[in-house]
């Protein structure tokens, strides 16, 4: 397969990016001024990410598109208002996660976001569901520009009158540059901000007002060290086809209503999961040096067994501490409880941390 | 003290009769990127020329770092390793990695000069 490029690819080149391939695509992991400076500055100022590689999936159709959709995610579509949006998941008939998601109802259906990696096969697995007076389309004329930070608000406003309104997990249609663009109060890295899906051919205009606001770019490594200190699982480490929602702790995301009445794939495996508690749970976890517990770390109990294992780890900058998160033994899971983690050989001491790492400062 | 040499795994030595000081180069650093861990050996520990002798990590990723030299351990750098990030500030100065004590000053004569390193980084960059 042809490695893709974004609409902003030579934008970044301009900017002196350190290119990666992640999910088919040539992606920014970094700019000049590294990962840790970037990861600051979108904490204290405000930072983009070109996250244009994600899908924008649409789909439009009557009333049964929301019985089609309900069938394989379990949030409240029919309820969802207009405008409004939900972190959710695709699931397969066992309950295990085909991607997380963020959902959100427009006048005449729903826009999707769909993990880069994921988007080709959701497609497909959503596509099972459809009647066949359902449109859907994968937008690739877009693109998607995260914006966060706690100067966000303050910055875009100036830009786009009217952003400052919305609620976190909400969004809306503004005119930019004569034309519509659509913009939600939402993001992936425990900061208020908002994303931002622009024609390609008008990006370029936003991005150049966003730096001449001292916003600085943020790779994929500053967005990996962001969203791992807000708790926020990523796929293809944090989530799996083999993992479901219970042991992702993430049922929060399973709306109530679903809960109760059911109606989607892997129900029934949930149903006895959400009763009865699963074998295994994901926790966050917080070495007590300096040590970095990263993917693949195995975790010990303070006895010596192996009750799990490590599926993100890196260096908080903002915490100033490594931090981890991974999936063990659910005995083994409340926050105190004292864990060993190998690494290169050695068992080095840790604990059972609360997530986020970083509290999270949302406008709610 | 002695010039410094070079290795082709971007470590940089120096040499004070037969205590080598060892540590990582700037160009390594810059290839790292922000240091957030580093494991220095114990003195005592013995350590064979390109064998592993400590630990350095960035954001990005876990890296060994190699000896260029042969030798005994007689220090690591308890300071970096409390403060892993003066590795990217100073790293051909304060932030050295391991001292020790070596055997075969034939291996120290091997390396490469300053210039020859900084010809080699050009060669192949990565």
């Amino acid at each position: 397969m042809e490695v893709q490029k974004t609409a902003l690819y030579n934008y970044h080149k301009n900017l002196g990016a350190k290119f990666v391939p992640f999910a088919g695509y040539e992606m920014p992991i970094q700019y000049k001024d590294g990962i840790v400076k970037e990861h600051i500055s979108t904490r204290t100022h405000a930072g983009f990410f070109d996250v244009s590689h994600m899908g924008q999936f649409f789909l439009e159709g009557d009333e049964t598109l929301i019985e089609s959709l309900e069938k394989i995610i379990p949030a409240d579509l029919k309820n969802l208002k207009i405008n409004h949006s939900k972190y959710s998941f695709l699931l397969n008939n066992e309950g295990g996660i085909i991607d997380d998601l963020i959902i959100t109802r427009k006048e005449k259906g729903f826009c999707i976001i769909l993990n880069a990696a994921c988007k080709e096969n959701d497609i497909k697995q959503i596509s099972q569901f459809l009647k066949k007076n359902h449109k859907h389309l994968l937008n690739n004329d877009l693109s998607l520009i995260a914006l966060q930070g706690p100067k966000s608000v303050e910055i875009l406003e100036k830009l786009i009158p009217g952003v400052a309104n919305l609620k976190f997990m909400t969004g809306s249609n503004f005119e930019y540059e004569s034309e519509n663009l659509y913009v939600t109060r939402s993001g992936y890295t425990g900061e208020d901000g908002f994303e931002i899906s622009i024609s390609n051919t008008k990006v370029e205009k936003l991005i150049d007002y966003l730096i001449s606001n001292e916003v600085k770019p943020i790779g994929l490594g500053a967005r990996d060290t962001l969203r791992l200190e807000a708790g926020l699982c990523l796929y293809g480490h944090d989530l799996n086809e083999k993992i479901n929602p219970v042991e992702a702790n993430l049922k929060w995301a399973i709306a109530k209503k679903r809960k109760e009445v059911g109606g989607f794939n892997g129900w029934e495996k949930i149903k006895n999961l959400l009763a009865n508690g699963s074998e295994k749970i994901r926790v966050g976890i917080k070495p007590d040096g300096k040590v970095i517990a990263r993917e693949n770390t195995k975790i010990f109990s303070s006895d010596n067994n192996e009750i799990g294992f490590v599926t993100s780890g890196t260096f908080g900058p903002s915490v100033n501490a490594p931090v981890a998160m991974g999936y063990v033994k659910s005995e083994f899971s409340e926050v105190g409880t004292s864990v060993q983690l190998e690494v290169r050989g050695k068992k080095y001491g840790g604990k059972i941390s609360e997530l986020p790492f970083y509290k999270k400062s949302y406008v709610k | 003290m002695s010039e410094k040499k070079f290795s082709k795994k971007h470590e940089w030595v120096s040499l004070d009769g037969d205590v080598a000081t060892v540590g990582i180069t700037k160009h390594a650093t810059e290839m790292l990127g922000d240091i957030v861990f580093v494991e220095v050996p114990d003195a005592g520990k013995a350590v064979e020329k390109e064998g592993q002798a400590a630990v350095v990590e960035s954001t990005k990723a876990a890296s060994d770092v190699y000896s260029p030299i042969s030798g005994e351990i007689t220090e690591g750098n308890k300071a970096i390793a409390d403060d892993p990030g003066s590795v990217n500030t100073d790293p051909e100065g304060a932030s050295w990695f391991f001292k020790l004590k070596i055997k075969d000053k034939g291996e120290y004569d091997s390396l490469m000069s300053k210039d020859e390193y900084d010809k080699f980084c050009k060669e192949n960059p990565s």
